[in-house]
């Protein structure tokens, strides 16, 4: 296989864990699913961003970022905000007092479209805020602690307040984000009808394939210097910084990238899901964000898309039947992690399903249901992280 | 006392002149001048606590000095970043080895190669022939060819040490620092260490801190005692070990 395109595939392990997870995600849920529960999937595989992003930060990196939510919704709220521009055209706002602002803003005695919004009637500059706007902040935040060499559960305590900070901005802010309720009422995409299900199917594809863009990405940085970097830092910091790296760029980075996949996972949901609320900024969000990327495997950034769906659908599933035992199974779950399964689903794949394939493919029949594959070069055992979690 | 090398030619590579740290008042470094010629192995012993160790740090930029100056080939250390002192061509290993443990020992050697140092320099880096050259070489140096693709962590003590010196080695310094290099080391390790270092040292000037007095004897072209952060006597071996003062100070008062 031609190098470069082996360091993106992550070898032949690697080609076969992705081939079947676009098989599931591209054929096996469009075919399987009707459109209600495909959207739902599809809101899940947003998150998946955000547990991508983790993997490359907090289980290569070492870096715990308990605010992922912060890039998530701010990615969500600027796609959000040219949504609802869009959706505030004077004629269907002809009833508000002001006429052509977003409804909210109309019950909030806003009279003129604050300045913050006006860049958001051009969807090329709300393509670039989606990415640039998180990126920009979790460069200043990373400039900020890791020149300063705060690290492990400095920076996790760091990242909590400030998903807690932009929580409190946005709900107290409610004439220019909606507050509470956040920004509803997404109808259109430049013309295009965004609600309904020929539409919903067109955004959860578009949405697998940014999400296997994604993956792709994380692969390649992975398998570059970099990506040895990054676990050598984990492990060794004060030895890679007497090499000569300026340690702290690299954690500036990988951090930036996690936090412009999350945007991405963020600007998704707004889009499939048609609003985008405070809701999704704060520290429960962040947390369990962290969680879909630790049952999925912190090492393993296919694992993850599958922690994000098996926890989401389990919460699904949970709070339709059980809704009150959904915050213990959570609970438990992530404590089982911990104790017992430290590289997720993915190094349960690793140590137990292999063999067990391997058992399968000797009988002639049954194929096995998807399970996750790891693409993790070595994993180290010791679950040095998450021990620090709260 | 005398301060042989200050004002002979050629200048010396590191110059450190009225280095002094203090920590909560505890003076650990104390008005230290030491000066270190090209070529030369240095070694500096001491008594425990005797600031041996505080005077690597403060080279590489790890302590950051309360007052004087350090001056390798004419920059001053005490302002500059750790990694920019690296670059400058200062190594050092530390006390315990200090590798990555679950890459292989080419992939530990690699990681020292001076290319690719920045983020995109690092996420465009190819291990080029030459790249493979030098680890090689490398590899033979510090007698690792045959472990180049074992993972490091199932290296004895001894070659964990020994690949740590090698990491320095890939990055070609003209100051090379090693702390302890031969502790947990059996004789036979110790040896060959000794020839180690007498092949690295052509080139390039060694420092090193160690307590075992026959490796110090085999391998010291001068010898510094350090006591309590200040320069006891210096000079080489035979010189130093029949001083009155520092027998006064290892036997104890």
């Amino acid at each position: 296989m031609n190098p470069t395109l082996d360091k993106f595939l992550g070898g032949k392990q690697g080609a076969i864990g992705l081939a079947v997870l676009a098989t599931l995600i591209l054929v096996v849920f469009p075919l399987a699913l009707d459109a209600f529960r495909l959207n739902m999937v599809g809101k899940y595989l947003t998150y998946a961003f955000v547990a991508v992003g983790l993997v490359l930060c907090w289980g290569y990196g070492g870096i715990l970022s308990l605010g992922q939510g912060v890039f998530f919704g701010l990615g969500g709220y600027c796609m959000a905000m040219f949504l609802k521009l869009e959706a505030s055209d004077p004629e269907s706002t002809k009833i508000q007092s002001t006429p052509g602002i977003p409804d909210f803003m109309d019950w909030n005695q806003i009279t003129e479209l604050p300045m913050l919004w006006q860049p958001f009637h051009s969807f090329g500059f709300t393509l670039l805020a989606v990415i640039a706007v998180p990126v920009i902040l979790a460069l200043v935040i990373g400039v900020a602690m890791f020149k300063r060499r705060v690290g492990d559960v400095y920076f996790s305590i760091v990242t909590q307040a400030i998903a807690l900070i932009l929580t409190v901005l946005i709900i107290g802010q409610q004439g220019l984000t909606g507050g509470v309720n956040g920004i509803t009422d997404l109808k259109t995409l430049m013309g295009w009808d965004i609600r309904d299900d020929s539409s919903k199917m067109i955004l959860y594809f578009i949405n697998a394939f940014l999400l296997f863009g994604c993956i792709l990405i994380g692969r390649f940085i992975l398998a570059s210097k970099l990506g040895r970097l990054l676990m050598a830092m984990r492990d060794k910091e004060e030895r890679v910084r007497f090499s000569g790296y300026d340690v702290a760029s690299f954690k500036i980075f990988v951090f930036c990238v996690a936090a412009a996949f999350s945007a991405i996972g963020g600007a998704m949901f707004a889009l499939q899901v048609g609003f985008m609320s405070p809701s999704f900024v704060g520290i429960v969000p962040s947390i369990e964000m962290v969680i879909f990327a630790a049952v999925g495997g912190r090492m393993s950034l296919l694992g993850a898309v599958y922690g994000a769906l098996l926890v989401n659908y389990g919460k699904t599933y949970f709070s339709e039947t059980f809704p009150e035992l959904w915050l213990y199974l959570m609970g438990g779950l992530f404590i089982a992690v911990v104790m017992y399964f430290p590289n997720g689903l993915a190094g349960l794949w690793e140590s137990h399903g292999r063999k067990w394939l391997g058992k399968l493919a000797r009988k002639p029949a049954a194929p096995a249901t998807p399970a996750p594959v790891a693409e993790a070069p070595v994993a180290s055992s010791q679950p040095r992280e998450l021990e620090t979690t709260p | 006392m005398s301060q042989p090398s200050a004002f002979q030619m050629p200048k010396p590579v590191l110059a450190i002149e009225g280095l002094t740290v203090s920590f909560d008042g505890f003076k650990a470094v104390d008005d230290l001048n030491l000066y270190i010629d090209r070529n030369e192995v240095r070694v500096v012993i001491g008594p425990n606590g005797a600031g041996k160790t505080t005077v690597l740090d403060l080279i590489c930029g790890k302590t950051k000095a309360t007052a004087g100056s350090i001056q390798f080939e004419s920059r001053e250390l005490t302002k500059m970043r750790e990694f920019d002192i690296v670059r400058a061509g200062v190594g050092r290993k530390f006390q315990n080895p200090s590798i990555y443990e679950n890459l292989t020992v080419f992939e530990n050697l690699e990681m020292s190669y001076p290319k690719g140092r920045k983020v995109f320099g690092a996420l465009f880096f190819k291990r080029t022939a030459e790249v493979i050259a030098r680890v090689e070489q490398i590899a033979a140096e510090i007698m690792l060819t045959d472990n180049l693709y074992l993972q490091a962590d199932l290296l004895s003590h001894g070659q964990k040490q020994w690949l740590e010196i090698g990491m320095l080695l890939m990055q070609d310094p003209a100051l090379l620092m090693l702390d302890e290099p031969v502790a947990g080391m059996s004789v036979n390790e110790r040896m060959q260490t000794a020839e180690l270092l007498k092949r690295i040292s052509k080139g390039r000037s060694v420092l090193v801190i160690e307590h075992d007095m026959e490796f110090v004897k085999s391998i010291a072209h001068k010898v510094t005692v350090l006591h309590q952060g200040k320069v006891l006597a210096e000079g080489s071996m035979e010189a130093v070990q029949s001083n009155p003062k520092v027998i006064e100070v290892y036997l104890g008062h």
